[in-house]
């Protein structure tokens, strides 16, 4: 991350004074500035939200419960996540939120999924397996059914918008199960350097 | 299509009916559980911003700067003799960085492609099947204060161009 951001950062300076854009990149800083405030503003809200909820959850002991049920589907790919840990579900809910579209559900799932995450982290300043391991499959976004899209194609008058669902449906899979091979990959090539 | 849409947008209040109402049941005091656990949010996005505002000033930047035009006409000069409409690479490209930006794009190809043609098909599920990548990173990693991400910057962007040359074949194999 340090290289790529050093890079996209530095070739966008040099682009700005090469191409006379100063005025845009200035501008561009301050947009920068107000998107976050304005995302995590946003946030603050439906993750409280949905803090507020699963700590219900665990309060009243169902999610211990919960996490055993899934336990079997989720250990296919989170091989060390103990019996009953909270994690199981916060991250088996996240995926259902995903595949659903309940888009906004999904991130304040996947950040209380980190949190439970990060308390099995022997290393809290290191991203763990796991985590990288959620993270790949998020952002290989298997969906159901993508309701933006097939909405544009339809406001575009399209003669028949749900002809994308299977195709993309296949796609996402074939790009997530890929994802998760290049991490496994990539554990193997990092394991054998260490 | 859109009654199955609003079937699902019952899931989430159905979920927080049950959970208040099984908590309740079980004795648990919920108002008081769900304030406590509320209370935890704010800490968390304040853990968050400095990670999303780096994210942020990289796209925006590399957006506003020319930056972008450029690489998308190396892009554009190196898929057009594949056969490949340039306009498909530039939503691969600007897909993991901005969904606002993508969106744009993609409508754009509907306007002048068409809806049913074979490069907003090809678009449409490069859309539906790829995600703001260093987005989805800023806030999970800043969730939780992690600062090393080891290799996972790394598999997810070439996870994200595996994704798209995915979407590219099976759409192809459909039409």
């Amino acid at each position: 991350m340090n290289v790529i951001w050093m890079v996209l950062v530095c070739l966008s300076v040099l682009f700005a004074v090469v191409g006379g854009r100063i005025d845009a990149f200035t501008k561009a800083l301050f947009e920068a500035g107000k998107a976050a405030v304005e995302v995590c503003l946003y946030l603050v809200g439906i993750v409280s939200l949905w803090l507020g909820l699963t700590k219900i959850l665990e309060d009243c002991g169902i999610i211990y419960k919960m996490s055993n049920f899934f336990r079997p589907l989720m250990s296919l790919l989170f091989r060390n996540l103990p019996p009953g840990h909270p994690a199981i579900t916060n991250i088996t809910l996240n995926l259902l939120a995903n595949v659903l579209g309940i888009g906004n559900a999904a991130t304040p799932l996947g950040i209380k999924a980190m949190e439970d995450l990060q308390t099995l982290n022997p290393k809290p300043d290191t991203v763990s397996f796991e985590m990288m391991l959620f993270i790949v499959i998020n952002t290989a976004s298997v969906q159901l059914i993508p309701f933006t899209v097939i909405g544009l194609l339809a406001s575009y008058g399209s003669q028949n918008p749900n002809r994308i669902m299977l195709p993309t449906f296949i796609a996402t899979v074939i790009s997530a199960i890929t994802a998760v091979a290049i991490l496994f990959l990539f554990k193997k090539l990092y394991d054998r350097k260490t | 299509m859109e009654t199955l849409q609003q079937s699902f947008q019952y899931i989430i209040p159905l979920f927080i009916l049950f959970t208040v109402a099984y908590g309740f049941a079980k004795g648990t005091p919920v108002y008081e559980s769900f304030v406590s656990g509320a209370k935890e949010g704010i800490g968390i996005i304040t853990g968050i911003f400095p990670y999303v505002l780096a994210i942020f000033i990289m796209v925006k930047s590399f957006q506003a700067s020319g930056a972008h035009d450029f690489f998308k006409g190396i892009f554009a000069a190196a898929t057009g003799p594949l056969g490949l409409p340039a306009e498909v690479f530039s939503i691969g490209l600007v897909k993991p960085m901005s969904n606002a930006a993508a969106l744009g794009i993609f409508t754009e190809i509907l306007k002048t492609h068409g809806p049913d043609s074979l490069t907003s098909t090809i678009a449409a599920v490069i859309m539906g099947s790829a995600e703001t990548t260093f987005y989805v990173i800023a806030v999970y990693l800043g969730a939780v204060g992690i600062k090393k991400s080891r290799y996972l910057v790394p598999v997810c962007l070439s996870a994200d161009l595996v994704g798209i040359i995915v979407a590219v074949i099976v759409a192809r194999l459909f039409w």
